[in-house]
């Protein structure tokens, strides 16, 4: 397997949705290819801090009002 | 990717569809609980489209507002979150749109056609780059990060990869085609991957240095 070619099922293998013979190729060519291992290792880690870290909270206040004004329109027909 | 449920040909009715028949009926409440449940992700859809918290406050209310005067066109066939995200991603637009003085603006714009190289990188990360970091200065890198992406690949990775809708779902959501989706997921991953190494392979010299001096020379390597 070439790197490109580990590229092109790199979301499959982070998804979780190959099969397992993909799977095989895939492991074998992480196990050869440190390049590709960092690249799966950190692509991973760049998913799971997004995914922990809240970059555009909605405030409880902002929350409660803005909540308040659709609210407030919907029971006046809008 | 099947469900159990689907497996066994049993699906069971997604809860949003008792809520929908109920507001239908006239029950507000089960409005009000439908917007509780989804105001926070719209709301960062928005700031993601806009990239202005104004915008995406005025877009998260006239989404909700326009969904539930329109709810009678709400076919069913789709999730009902799937069709409010396709509101609230047409709201964003006509809102860039007015902003620039009625110029067309899509969900296409700024998407790079090349398929990009390899990336060849043998310097890893620490185990927890992040902790290197506060909450504030980390918000920041990751805000600053991703705004360097064009709007679709962010809209992309917002929905797929942190409000974990399927591909199939997100393609429904912002009027893309399944290979689209894929394609800009993966490039999207990419390119926020190597984003965040320039930020998570200074770990070393970022702890000598003073918070303001680390984001100053960190900006000069954005785009």
């Amino acid at each position: 397997m070439t790197c490109k070619e580990f590229l092109g099922l790199l979301d499959d293998l982070i998804d979780d949705s190959v099969t397992p013979e993909a799977r095989a190729e895939l492991q074998a060519h992480l196990g050869t290819c440190p390049h590709c291992e960092v690249v799966f290792n950190t692509t991973r880690k760049t998913i799971e801090i997004y995914r922990c870290h809240e970059i555009y909270d909605l405030p409880s206040a902002l929350r409660d009002r803005l909540h308040a004004a659709i609210m407030s329109r919907c029971k006046k027909g809008c | 990717m099947p469900t159990i449920q689907s497996i066994a040909g049993q699906l069971e009715p997604h809860p949003d569809v008792a809520l929908v028949a109920k507001v239908r009926q006239g029950d507000v409440s089960a409005y009000d609980t439908l917007v509780r449940k989804y105001e926070r992700q719209l709301f960062r859809i928005a700031q993601h489209i806009t990239q202005n918290r104004e915008d995406a406050e005025d877009v998260m209310q006239d989404a909700f507002l326009k969904a539930y005067e329109k709810l009678d066109q709400f076919q069913g066939n789709s999730k009902f979150y799937t069709w409010l995200v396709r509101i609230a991603v047409n709201e964003s637009l006509m809102r860039l749109r007015k902003r620039r003085t009625g110029k067309m603006v899509s969900i296409d714009e700024d998407i790079e056609t090349d398929e990009g190289s390899v990336p060849r990188d043998l310097a890893d990360w620490a185990p927890d780059p992040e902790q290197n970091y506060s909450q504030s200065e980390l918000a920041e890198i990751l805000r600053k990060t991703i705004q360097g992406l064009p709007q679709g690949f962010r809209v992309v990775f917002e929905l797929r990869d942190v409000q974990g809708l399927s591909t199939e779902d997100t393609a429904e959501a912002l009027g893309l085609s399944i290979p689209a989706v894929k394609s800009r997921l993966l490039r999207a991953r990419l390119q926020l991957r190597e984003r965040l190494s320039r930020y998570f392979h200074k770990k070393k010299g970022r702890k000598e240095a003073r918070p303001g001096e680390a984001r100053h020379g960190e900006t000069r390597n954005e785009k």
